[in-house]
């Protein structure tokens, strides 16, 4: 299986380049979490929640932060192989076009994955106290990985083009809207204790969302690198 | 550059289709007995929706086409029902916006397929951008036929999770349940169908006349690249 | 057969035809200078040879595998550097050098990078990050990310872009070192000068086709710009 051996090391070898060159300059990861937190101060300001109805609406809050600032980590880190021609360098190298997207979105992911790790408990603070748990981290994951597989997709299709800031946020958020809705309401069914039965079809809705677009990714993403 | 025959025909028929439909909506359906005289708009808004939806279909299926044959052609065939669908789509919302007025006091109501009309909507504006924002026109081609695809394959997994969260949180302000069906007596039936065939050619006929404009589109672009060939060849 | 065989190339964007019908062929360790005029096609051209970009007609050969239905094995013995490093700022030059390695599946890579950085006369230089090397330090560590994977095929886009005059004589004699080892090289250029002391033959693309080839001995020293000159007159 030396094909897949290939395949493996170059997932591995792009994902901790991302990791490494991030390490180093932390320019996606600041951005994301900045924005993020930003965004979380302003709807605490703007929408002037009582304890009671801050606790409700906290999960709204996690994942529309998470959507927005994702979308800047996003163009960050698929803007950097672009810039520099970087993407030709991986095209160059004999290594399976659908590696370049797994090794990408995986990176994302990491990215994205780190950022929770902060906001979580920062939001547990400012919010909720009950938003820390094991269900809640579980939909983080999967609401997370439907993001990024559809984030990185898109984001690849939107540095190539003239208007990339803004071009990403409107493809990205009417496609990502059912996953973002079953996140943010199997999250807060985990949050206010609710019984299993009424956070199940969150979850199908959220890991039915995550398969189709990964199987469909597998076979569109050749063509977004063309030329 | 000439209208085609079959198209002057198709035009004639539409718009006579359209005036019967219309006149069946006014003079022969019954006015319905709870809503009035608002309860017309019905016949448009679904037929609008449907032809919306059709336009929608129409351009996933032609886009999956074009990333399997590479055929310009099918390209000219997504731009054509996207265009098209845009607009169904939007009379198809503020259709359902002007009903749900007069019905339930708010000029809008969460009801699943409103929502998931208006997301639709979205993914076709979305759209547009994107060929906006791509120069090479064969990666414009590509990159708007891949949109198309995800973007209808988002539909379905919109529309139940918006579902799903109506039947959890029935919102008691206005609607936010289903937009109410009605009984149908056999004179509305006649309507309804009425306006949804006249609807369907009006889609045809627009269709066809997009895709000719495209054609010719295209034709006066050929030119002006020879034109500008032949200039910028004196060195 | 030649390393690189073109033939009747056609490249078209959408209604542009950039190609038109190139013929071109390059022996085993020759150095080929694609010269030409701006919008002649040389990026094009050379962007096609190294897989990056499909034909719209026409048949390629690169190191006895067909592009681009080959492209895969063919990648292997093909070394790009374009006027673009293709370097990861952010990260050191080992450290771009070992993902690069990674890619092209390179066993001993330790080694092997080593061995390249003091090709380039970077050894000095391998912890640094890119973002703090100069245009002409990042060419040539570029040229040392082509040649790792040992390649039989190096093909440069204008390398000389934005170097000033040692950065430029610094490349000249990394590349006289890395063609010694009997590499196959297509460099496109505008700086004729530059270009004569470095390449063995001259190929001159304009309109689309090669429309005039010479070799090194035959012009003689500073004979090339009198032949390019007379190529794009008869080409009017």
């Amino acid at each position: 299986m030396n094909r897949g051996r290939a395949f493996g090391r170059a997932v591995f070898a792009l994902v901790w380049k991302d990791l490494l060159a991030e390490l180093r300059s932390l320019e996606v990861i600041s951005a994301m979490l900045v924005f993020a937190l930003t965004v979380i101060l302003v709807f605490n300001f703007a929408l002037e929640l009582t304890p009671r109805l801050r606790a409700e609406l906290s999960s709204g809050v996690l994942w529309v932060s998470l959507a927005f600032s994702g979308t800047l980590g996003l163009n960050r880190s698929l803007g950097q192989e672009k810039d520099r021609g970087c993407l030709d360098g991986l095209l160059l190298a004999p290594v399976d076009r659908l590696a370049i997207f797994f090794g990408k979105a995986l990176a994302n992911w990491l990215f994205m994955l780190l950022c929770l790790v902060i906001l979580l408990p920062v939001l547990s603070v400012l919010y909720d106290p009950r938003l820390l748990q094991a269900g809640v981290w579980g939909v983080a994951l999967l609401g997370s990985l439907g993001y990024v597989v559809v984030g990185t997709l898109l984001a690849s299709m939107a540095v190539q083009a003239r208007t990339r800031d803004v071009l990403l946020p409107i493809l990205l958020f009417p496609v990502l809207l059912p996953a973002l809705v079953a996140s943010v309401k199997a999250s807060s069914g985990f949050l206010l204790g609710l019984p299993g039965n009424e956070i199940s079809p969150w979850l199908i809705v959220l890991i039915v969302y995550d398969l189709i677009f990964l199987a469909l990714a597998l076979f569109v993403f050749d063509t977004i690198l063309e030329e | 550059m000439r209208k085609p025959f079959g198209l002057k025909i198709l035009d004639g028929v539409t718009l006579l289709a359209f005036a019967v439909a219309v006149a069946l909506v006014f003079f022969y359906a019954p006015l319905e007995a709870q809503m009035g005289a608002v309860q017309k708009v019905f016949y448009f808004h679904v037929a609008a929706g449907w032809t919306g939806m059709l336009g929608f279909v129409v351009a996933a299926v032609t886009s999956a086409l074009y990333l399997i044959t590479r055929n310009p052609r099918w390209d000219g065939f997504s731009v054509s029902g996207v265009e098209i669908g845009l607009v169904f789509m939007l009379i198809n919302i503020v259709s359902g916006s002007i009903w749900a007025y007069p019905t339930w006091n708010t000029w809008w109501t969460w009801d699943v397929r409103l929502t998931t009309a208006t997301i639709m909507e979205l993914i076709y504006l979305a759209y547009g951008l994107l060929r906006q924002g791509v120069d090479d026109p064969e990666r414009r081609r590509r990159f708007a036929a891949v949109y198309a695809l995800l973007g209808f394959v988002s539909v379905p997994i919109t529309f139940v999770s918006i579902r799903l969260f109506n039947s959890i949180h029935p919102v008691v302000i206005g609607a936010g349940g289903e937009m109410p069906t009605m009984a149908f007596t056999p004179a509305m039936q006649v309507a309804f169908f009425g306006s949804l065939i006249a609807f369907s050619f009006i889609f045809v006929d627009l269709f066809w006349h997009r895709l000719l404009l495209a054609n010719w589109a295209e034709r006066v672009d050929a030119l002006k690249a020879r034109f500008e060939d032949v200039e910028g060849g004196m060195k | 057969m030649g390393v690189i065989e073109v033939h009747r190339l056609t490249r078209r964007f959408g209604l542009r035809t950039v190609l038109n019908g190139v013929e071109l062929t390059v022996q085993a360790g020759e150095f080929v200078a694609l010269l030409g005029p701006n919008g002649a096609g040389k990026t094009t051209l050379l962007r096609i040879l190294a897989s990056l970009m499909r034909p719209t007609m026409g048949r390629v050969m690169l190191a006895g595998c067909e592009l681009p239905r080959q492209a895969a094995a063919a990648r292997q013995q093909l070394g790009f550097v374009s006027h673009l490093p293709l370097l990861y700022g952010n990260l050191s030059a080992e450290q771009n050098l070992w993902f690069y390695g990674q890619l092209y599946g390179l066993q001993d890579y330790r080694r092997r990078a080593a061995e390249v950085l003091r090709l380039v006369g970077l050894e000095r230089r391998s912890g640094d990050a890119v973002r703090t090397f100069s245009r002409g330090m990042q060419q040539r560590l570029a040229v040392a990310r082509a040649i790792l994977h040992d390649p039989q095929v190096l093909l440069l886009d204008e390398p000389h872009t934005g170097l000033d005059q040692d950065a430029c004589a610094m490349l000249d004699a990394v590349l006289r070192r890395v063609t010694a080892e009997g590499r196959t090289v297509l460099m496109t250029s505008h700086d004729l000068v530059r270009v004569q002391a470095l390449a063995g033959r001259f190929d001159v693309l304009s309109r689309g086709k090669i429309c005039a080839s010479a070799h090194a001995d035959a012009l003689g020293p500073g004979g090339l710009p009198g032949f390019y000159q007379q190529a794009l007159e008869e080409e009017q």
